[in-house]
């Protein structure tokens, strides 16, 4: 038996997802790739969007008289799509460069592999969530919800991140292929545009459009984190907020365990 | 009666990209799908903004959003041609074309027209869903043929800009370097609102970005508006010479690499 596998069988739980969180940490920190088009991107459409779309504050019933405000949830949203292709392609390239078949040899619990994972991922997310809140009050964005809503937004935009990683995990070890899982970022994006991400769902004019927004689980996911931002506390929008993303989150992991006991059978 | 080796040579490249392009899907639907994706998104969730004081222009929203999105599809087009070049280079055919080519222009000709087909291809569709979408055009013939004239301009000013960095990089790695910039300068004009109501930064960024007078131009085409064309004609020619400079250099770059 070698060094490796007596000491994964004498580690608990919280060892081994300890051991993988600081590897899947470590090399989110390494790689600027990761972190770089996160973190600049969703910040290049803000500033863009809120100067854009500024003229829709004049539209009778906007809830603000600052779009810069009412959009800056979208960075933290677009944020958490990264995150899906981030763990994604992270667990990818471990499946398609052999790490996991060496991991699989390993009495590691499947459990631990999935909670090891979402370590690099919440560090991002914490460094994403970080820099937009920094970036959008120094552009002059307001928090309604004051010094307070600083960590219920922290913890609504990491669940998100954890929600959406947990679907990209879930590519990963269902496809084992890095292409796969980047393939699904154009769908996402979907899901965050057809969203009340540029306007309240209730000033959108197209009916069709009113009824995918309306339908869409982003929209409420934005609408929780707006909230914060434009209204301060709205106890109906962070519910459903927080509730789209636990759920979000107990589905994704679900299918990834599940997807993840399959692979190691095949293993 | 028998063609030159050029246009020979020209014609053979576009046709074995084309073939290439129009055989896999995975080539061909993302410059179809992104443009009708913006209109879909724009045009369905963002009408509300022609309510907003000041917002004139007569044919309506969706007509407002099409002129962006033909831009941008134009551009797309030029772009995506530019990953083939890339992908070619990176596989060892683009030196197989330059071993077998005298005048190495002619592959960039090649493959601008191979841009020119695929943007055709994306306008017929992206028109077609704008027109059954309710899009109202105010613009006569000679107006929508000129519109076209511009954007198929813009689409090979993307190509040319594209195969600039691709013969220098000869690797599809470096796709982002091709597709971010120009998505920078199309998202820094007047996307979603007419100028004269941008606010901010982005107000004088758009003031002195080329695309803002082509997209304004599109716009007036679409409405049968009186248009700048003149202007918009020699800015987009003055680009073409210029990225014709930086393709053509960037072909002698690959030449050196062997």
């Amino acid at each position: 038996m070698s060094a490796l596998t007596a000491n994964a069988e004498r580690s608990p739980l919280p060892t081994q997802v300890g051991s993988l969180a600081g590897r899947s940490v470590l090399r989110t920190l390494r790689q600027p790739a990761m972190i770089v088009p996160s973190l600049v991107f969703p910040l290049f459409l803000l500033a863009v969007n809120s100067a854009g779309l500024d003229a829709a504050t004049e539209i009778p019933g906007f809830p603000t008289d600052s779009y810069l405000t009412f959009i800056l949830a979208f960075p933290f949203v677009q944020g958490a799509l990264f995150a899906t292709m981030n763990t994604g392609q992270a667990l990818a390239e471990d499946i398609e460069n052999g790490f996991f078949n060496r991991l699989a040899l390993t009495p590691l619990r499947g459990s631990a592999l999935i909670a090891g994972q979402l370590g690099g991922l919440v560090v991002i997310g914490l460094l994403q969530a970080t820099v937009y809140l920094a970036a959008g009050l120094f552009a002059g964005a307001e928090l309604a919800a004051g010094p307070l809503g600083v960590p219920a937004l922290f913890a609504l935009s990491i669940l998100i991140s954890i929600g959406f990683g947990g679907i990209g995990m879930f590519m990963a070890i269902r496809t084992g292929s890095g292409e796969t899982v980047q393939g699904t970022f154009p769908l996402l994006f979907v899901l965050l545009f057809f969203s009340s991400i540029s306007l309240p769902r209730d000033l959108i004019e197209e009916t069709w459009f009113r009824t995918v927004a309306t339908v869409n689980p982003v929209s409420y996911l934005i609408e929780g984190i707006r909230s914060l931002f434009v209204y301060g506390w709205d106890a109906e929008a962070l519910g459903l907020a927080f509730g789209i993303a636990c759920a979000l989150i107990v589905i994704s992991i679900s299918i990834s365990s599940l997807a993840l006991r399959e692979r190691m059978v095949r293993t | 009666m028998s063609r030159s080796p050029y246009v020979s040579t020209a014609l053979g490249i576009a046709w074995r990209s084309l073939h290439n392009v129009f055989t896999n899907p995975a080539l061909l639907l993302p410059a179809l799908i992104f443009p009708l994706f913006f209109l879909a998104a724009f045009a369905g969730g963002l009408s509300a903004i022609s309510d907003t004081p000041g917002f004139e222009y007569p044919p309506g929203y969706t007509t407002f959003v099409f002129g962006f999105v033909l831009l941008q599809a134009s551009a797309l087009g030029g772009i995506f041609t530019g990953f083939s070049i890339a992908a070619d280079f990176e596989r060892g055919m683009g030196r197989r074309m330059l071993l077998a080519t005298r005048r190495r222009s002619a592959i960039i000709a090649g493959y601008a027209l191979t841009a020119a087909v695929r943007v055709l291809v994306t306008w017929t569709i992206v028109t077609t869903v704008a027109l059954l979408a309710g899009m109202s055009v105010g613009g006569d013939t000679g107006e929508i043929a000129a519109l076209y004239a511009i954007s198929l301009t813009v689409n090979v000013i993307a190509l040319l800009f594209a195969a600039g960095i691709a013969l220098r990089l000869r690797t599809l790695q470096a796709g982002p370097l091709m597709q971010f910039p120009i998505f920078m300068l199309l998202f820094m004009t007047p996307v979603y609102v007419p100028q004269a109501l941008l606010a901010g930064w982005v107000s004088h960024v758009a003031s002195v970005n080329p695309l803002t007078l082509v997209l304004n131009t599109n716009r007036h085409l679409l409405a049968g508006q009186t248009a700048e064309l003149f202007a918009t004609y020699a800015v987009v020619l003055g680009l073409i010479c210029l990225l014709a400079a930086w393709a053509v250099t960037g072909m002698r770059r690959a030449e050196a690499a062997g």
